[in-house]
Formats: structure tokens, C-alpha cells, sequence
């Protein structure tokens, strides 16, 4: 059963979390989807501790601090976050509105779309390794969503970070033998975690080896070994029958490739009177669009926000006149923000 | 000073470096295949290339940061660098890298 409000955001980075302020300005109600677990987008999850110098006003704020003044900032409006999910498919309604479908199955009905998807959903990164694509899903997995089906295996994980950490000791008491690879002997996670891998390690129980996945063996996507690359270019044969590569995340545009918005080298072109695709009702702001000009920064996908805000109130209040008032002075944007 | 970068199809670009300016934005205003994703902050590996013909050698060694931000790329070499990192300047006059796989 789909649910329905104005507009939905596909993306929760900092350029979607603003639209729902000025679109909450107007009355307009949000639904926003996000493949990411959290809000903020690239700012949360590539930089969250980094500074950002140029947002206007705030001299130095880190991608995280950005994040949650925007969620602070955006709080009274109410928007409903589905996190978590892929937006996979958008379809036109007969009445005029677009529904959206994600990959968790939620559906929601809106009058206007907009995307502010920056450079893409974060998937998590392939390793170059020649077929690895017949294997996933079957021998290869990239997360891990129940332990219990890794009860016996004989596992291998690549990688050196927390995730490649976490599941090796989360996962070495249910395997039959496990194996981690990492390009050097040091890693960027957890010391503790780090700690607790090499004891297990001196006790046996697990194997831990310097070297890279070069090959991967087997048929119909069942794995039975792989070539181990080692540290001094010899190579090893490794039986194994899963593997979990844990290289992090990379930007990939996805299923919007698919909704037939006239992309150019993967960007949507917009106008830059109201940020709307060549498809009616569509929009796309943020590091999503192109126009001339463009400019792939925070502050222009504000501004674009803004403007697409005027031109969705049309489409969704057809109606209805729209006012324009400056927060300073109007009781009730005030009130809408909740401070009058 | 010029960078000679071989892209992924082992086509190989002269470009001229600006002093100052990371060797991704040099790349990556070219046309070359660097995605870049974070814009430069060290914080997401896909700017990695191969430092080659005895240049790696030659660079101011890689930051804790980018040695940490190293083990999220893929097939990491003896000679992997994160581009983002390494800074134009007229000693590096010549450089050459490879850019590595997606």
C-alpha cells in the first residue's frame, strides 16, 4: 500500500535534507530514501570528520557537524526517512502524480520528484578480479546480513578496515576455517578489534596472510579456491568455498540511470529557473544536475533547493497562490518553524 | 612541470601540472578516469594510481591518513599513491602514473 505526500527526495545528503526546509516552508510534505543507513550523504559518509571552509556563515563546520545542523535545522517540517533502501523504480500515475519504489518494497505517491543523489547510491566496491560477478550472491557477498549462513564455510575475508575486522572475529567462532587477507601487515581499524584477530591467529584459530585475491575457482557461482597474490609475488592456492571482500563504498548512479531523464555523462540536465529535468514534475538538484555554469558545490545546491521549492509548490498546489515571505518577518513561517 | 599519466587503456597523456595543485586535479581536469569521489580530502581511494619508473621513490612519503585510506583501494601495489596527495612541484617535473583499475 503506498503511501502519499507532496514530494520525495531521493538522497538524504545535505542538499535533500535542505529541500525538505524549503519545501516545508511552502506546506509541502517529504518523504526522503537514502541507500545509506544514516542522513548526510557523502558528507557523513566520506567526510564526516573532515572541515568544509565554504559554506556561507559557518567558517568551519565538519561534514558531520553540517549533517546535524541541517537535521536540527529541518526538525519542525517532519519529513519521514526511509533509510536504508534504494529508490528503483518511478512511475507516472494517472492522475498526474509519480510513485516511487525502492528496493524494500516501500512505496510512496507524490506530485513532484526530486533527486538529489549526488554522484550516485554508495555500493560497496568490487575488487578487479576476473568473473567475480558470477560468484556474487552465491559464494561472494559484499555484506552480511545473516551470520547463520555462514555457519561451516570456509571462509575467506579480504580487506583491512573495521568491516573486514568485525566479521572476522564476529564470524571465526561459526566457521570450519577462516582466512584474512590484507595488502600489508597493518590496519586502519579498531586497535582492539586488530588485538583480538592476531590472538586468534597465535592460537589457530584463524589465519591471517599478507597478500592479495588474484583469482577466483570454481563453476556455476560455487566457489572451491582461489589464487592468493603474496606480498613477495609468489602465489598461493587457497580452498575456500566464501568470500568477503571489504574494500568500502563507492558512488555508483544505479536504477535512476533508468528513469529516463535524458542523462548526460550521468548528470541530469536541469533548467536553472526551477532545477526541473526535462521531464514535468522531475527535479534534480545538487551534484546530480548539469546546466551551464555548474558549479558541484554545497552552497549552489542550497540555492537550487530553494528555487525548486517555488516551481514543486505549482505542481502540488496548483491552486493555491504562492506567497513569498522572508523568515526575519512572516508569524507564520515562524510558526511553521515552531519558534513564534 | 608535465605528468605523464597512462589511463586504464594504457593510452598515454602528457599533461601540465600546476605547482601546488594535487596531481588528481591535474588528472582529473584533463578528462583522465579519475572519479575523485571526495573531491580531494584523502577520504575515499579513488584517486589511486601507480607511481612509476622510479618516482614513487622521489615523493615525500604517504600520511598515516593515506596509508589508512590505501587499504580501501583496490589492488594496492608497493607503488599505489593516492593522487590526491601528492602535490605538483617543479622536482617532479617528468612524474609518471599509472592510473590504477576501478
Amino acid at each position: 500500500m503506498a503511501v502519499e505526500t507532496d514530494v520525495v527526495i531521493v538522497g538524504a545528503g545535505p542538499i535533500g535534507l535542505f529541500a525538505v526546509f524549503e519545501l516545508g516552508l511552502l506546506d509541502l510534505k517529504t518523504h526522503l530514501v537514502d541507500i545509506l543507513d544514516r542522513p548526510g550523504g557523502q558528507c557523513t559518509e566520506l567526510y564526516p570528520e573532515k572541515p568544509i571552509y565554504d559554506i556561507p556563515g559557518l567558517p568551519i563546520v565538519t561534514g558531520q557537524e553540517l549533517t546535524d545542523r541541517l537535521m536540527e535545522q529541518i526538525k519542525p517540517f517532519g519529513a519521514t526517512f526511509h533509510l536504508g533502501q534504494m529508490a528503483t523504480a518511478l512511475e507516472k500515475l494517472p492522475d498526474g502524480r509519480w510513485k516511487l519504489k525502492t528496493d524494500a518494497d516501500t512505496e510512496v505517491v507524490a506530485h513532484a520528484i526530486v533527486v538529489a543523489a549526488g554522484g550516485g547510491s554508495f555500493v560497496p566496491k568490487r575488487p578487479p578480479i576476473a568473473g567475480i560477478e558470477d560468484y556474487e550472491g552465491k559464494s561472494v557477498f559484499y555484506a552480511v546480513r545473516k551470520m547463520e549462513n555462514f555457519r561451516g564455510k570456509n571462509i575467506l575475508i579480504a580487506g583491512g578496515g573495521d568491516s573486514a575486522l568485525d566479521w572476522t572475529l564476529n564470524l571465526a567462532p561459526l566457521a570450519n576455517s577462516l582466512t584474512l587477507v590484507h595488502h600489508r601487515d597493518g590496519f586502519r581499524a579498531n586497535q582492539h578489534s586488530v588485538n583480538q584477530m592476531r590472538e586468534l591467529v597465535d592460537q589457530g584459530k584463524i589465519k591471517f596472510q599478507v597478500a592479495s585475491v588474484k583469482a577466483l575457482h570454481g563453476a556455476g557461482g560455487k566457489l572451491e579456491a582461489v589464487t592468493l597474490l603474496n606480498h613477495d609475488k609468489t602465489e598461493a592456492h587457497l580452498a575456500c568455498d566464501t568470500f568477503l571482500p571489504f574494500f568500502g563504498l563507492t558512488m555508483k548512479l544505479g536504477p535512476i540511470a533508468e528513469f529516463g531523464l535524458n542523462l548526460h555523462e550521468n548528470l541530469i540536465p536541469v533548467d536553472t529557473e526551477k532545477f526541473e529535468s526535462p521531464t514535468p514534475g522531475i527535479f534534480a538538484i545538487g551534484d546530480i544536475n548539469t546546466y551551464p555554469g555548474k558549479l558541484k558545490l554545497i552552497l549552489s545546491g542550497f540555492h537550487e533547493a530553494a528555487l525548486m521549492a517555488q516551481a514543486a509548490f505549482h505542481i502540488a498546489r496548483p491552486n493555491e497562490k504562492l506567497r513569498f515571505q522572508y523568515t526575519t518577518s512572516s508569524s507564520s513561517l515562524q510558526k511553521k518553524l515552531g519558534v513564534a | 612541470m608535465k605528468i605523464v599519466a597512462t589511463d586504464r587503456k594504457g593510452e598515454v597523456h602528457t599533461v601540465e601540472g600546476r605547482d601546488g595543485w594535487s596531481v588528481m586535479e591535474i588528472l582529473r581536469d584533463a578528462g583522465l578516469p579519475i572519479a575523485a569521489e571526495c573531491g580531494g580530502a584523502c577520504a575515499c581511494a579513488t584517486c589511486h594510481v601507480y607511481v612509476t619508473d622510479g618516482w614513487y621513490e622521489k615523493l615525500k612519503p604517504p600520511s598515516d591518513a593515506e596509508i589508512d585510506m590505501l587499504d580501501m583501494a583496490l589492488a594496492v601495489e608497493p607503488n599505489s599513491r593516492l593522487s590526491c596527495q601528492i602535490t605538483c612541484a617543479p622536482e617532479l617535473d617528468g612524474i609518471k602514473v599509472t592510473v590504477a583499475p576501478e
